[in-house]
């Protein structure tokens, strides 16, 4: 009998999620075991990086990559497990675009760890602050030194496929292990290099079953100060803002049904290269004022409309980072 | 750079049915304007996506002038209010993302207004010459935090290859 495939995943700067979705696909995790041999996955076994380095060179035919590239060793890994993975996906949307770690790209690095060590509530009397070279008497020691800005794995590396979500849909990564499966047992073939798979092909919206009409809105409001919220009519048209429009379907519209808005976490919709600038006209086009002033009050209900429109995407957008991000060290 | 001498480029948005005739009438009347302005001819402002604003502060202009008929006079009814709302949303977000929100501009020309695109187009390029260059980052590779692309440092020290635990 041939010997099975080689299955890897690995997480850079992600929160772990990712790695729970997989897990959260139940018994479908047993068929990941009976097609496949695991060979690194630092969170459910044990490996080191030498194992790694010393598989040939396309050795691991499916690599599942979350999280973002943050530091150094990130990024060593993600070139490390490119060279070694016939197949690399970028999962979740970490690495696919950065996703909540990616909004660090709104300050510099540098104010990142002082505000770290410095918040009101932090007891740091001595005002120590993290080193990524320390010498001990055994020799010198190395932590990973944090890059600049968060890159998405595809402006580090070259990807294969991209799936979405944060994390993604426990059924969609169900089907997309059946069909790697049926792959290998030769009974179906991969979608072209560079899909987004595990995915609808339209926008949330269109899985909303919520009613819509035409939008007028005269003023942004939260989700908690809509009371009573009407649990069949759009989000948007209540007055919150909804990223429905812009986000990629393929989760149900989770969120809208269990009676939030929709914030993103599936990414730009099919088609849509930058999803703030989809979102900016998104929510214009439904505000009720044709005078600026009265515009810019209705705007105001929107506190925060960078983290708004760029929630899950700011690595993975146009401007990827703040002005002063990638200007200081 | 000293900003006296630096040349900003910027990237004008016309509408087909006033600033874009009214940017004629100023060619055809021999009206001196700031070259530094490139035009480009949509239909509509309603057109215009902010990702095309997006695309251009960051492929390397410095501003980006965004130009259509006067509220109430669209030959798309109210298109041009459609454009009013999403750039003053976009300035917003521009300012979270550290981009003085100046260096987007709106204005209004009519077909007959051709001496008011030409003057308008001028103060633009003076106030943009006044922010110096944006310079937005493009390459992501220099942001790599291995300092030499070809070292060959290994994440180990110790490369006996062992066997692989399967």
């Amino acid at each position: 009998m041939n010997p099975k495939p080689k299955f890897a995943m690995y997480w850079a700067a992600s929160c772990g999620g990712c790695e729970i979705a997989v897990l959260n696909t139940h018994e479908k995790i047993l068929d990941v075991d009976a097609n496949f041999d695991i060979v690194f996955w630092p969170v459910a076994m044990d490996a080191k990086y030498k194992d790694v380095e010393a598989m040939e060179d396309d050795s691991i035919l499916l690599t599942l990559f979350n999280g973002g590239i943050r530091n150094d060793e990130n990024e060593r890994l993600a070139k490390l497990l490119r060279r070694k993975s016939k197949i690399l996906v970028a999962f979740g949307s970490c690495a696919c675009e950065g996703c909540i770690p990616g909004l660090a790209n709104l300050s510099p690095v540098g104010d990142i760890v002082y505000t770290a060590f410095n918040t009101i509530t932090t007891d740091n009397p001595n005002e120590i602050y993290p080193r990524t070279t320390v010498d001990v008497p055994e020799g010198e020691l190395h932590i990973p030194t944090l890059s600049k800005v968060v890159r998405p794995l595809e402006q580090v590396v070259d990807v294969d496929y991209f799936m979405p979500g944060c994390p993604p849909e426990s059924h969609q990564i169900a089907a997309v292990i059946d069909l790697v499966i049926d792959v290998i047992k030769g009974k179906a073939e991969l979608p072209p290099k560079g899909s987004v798979i595990g995915v609808g092909n339209s926008t949330v919206c269109d899985e909303c079953p919520r009613t819509r009409n035409v939008k007028m809105v005269k003023e942004f409001k939260r989700i908690q100060d809509i009371a009573p919220a009407d649990p069949t009519l759009c989000i948007l048209e209540q007055g919150v803002p909804c990223n429905g429009p812009a986000t990629r379907s393929g989760c149900n519209a989770r969120c809208p049904q269990a009676g939030a808005q929709c914030i993103g976490c599936y990414g730009p919709a099919e088609g849509v290269i930058d999803y703030g600038a989809r979102l900016i006209t998104a929510f214009a086009s439904v505000i009720d004022a044709n005078t600026p002033e009265e515009i810019e009050h209705i705007l105001d209900g929107i506190p925060d409309p960078t983290g708004q429109v760029y929630r899950f995407n700011l690595a993975g957008s146009l401007m990827k980072a703040t002005k002063s991000a990638w200007e200081k060290a | 750079m000293d900003n006296d001498h630096f040349e900003p480029t910027i990237i004008g948005f016309t509408c087909n049915w006033c600033s874009y005739r009214a940017s004629d009438l100023a060619g055809t009347a021999r009206m001196k304007y700031a070259p530094n302005v490139r035009l480009i001819r949509l239909m509509c402002s309603g057109r215009l996506d902010p990702t095309f604003v997006l695309r251009a502060l960051s492929a390397g202009a410095d501003g980006v002038m965004i130009t259509g008929c006067h509220p109430g006079e669209c030959h798309y009814i109210e298109q041009n209010y459609k454009a009013l709302r999403r750039y003053l949303l976009l300035k917003r977000v521009l300012s979270g993302l550290g981009i003085e929100p100046e260096r987007v501009k709106l204005v209004w020309a009519s077909a007959a207004e051709g001496a008011r695109f030409a003057s308008e187009t001028t103060l633009f390029v003076e106030e943009i010459r006044k922010l110096g260059p944006l310079n937005w980052s493009k390459d992501s590779d220099q942001l790599s935090v291995i300092s030499d692309q070809s070292d060959n440092w290994s994440l180990i020290t110790d490369n006996s290859s062992e066997e692989v635990p399967a």
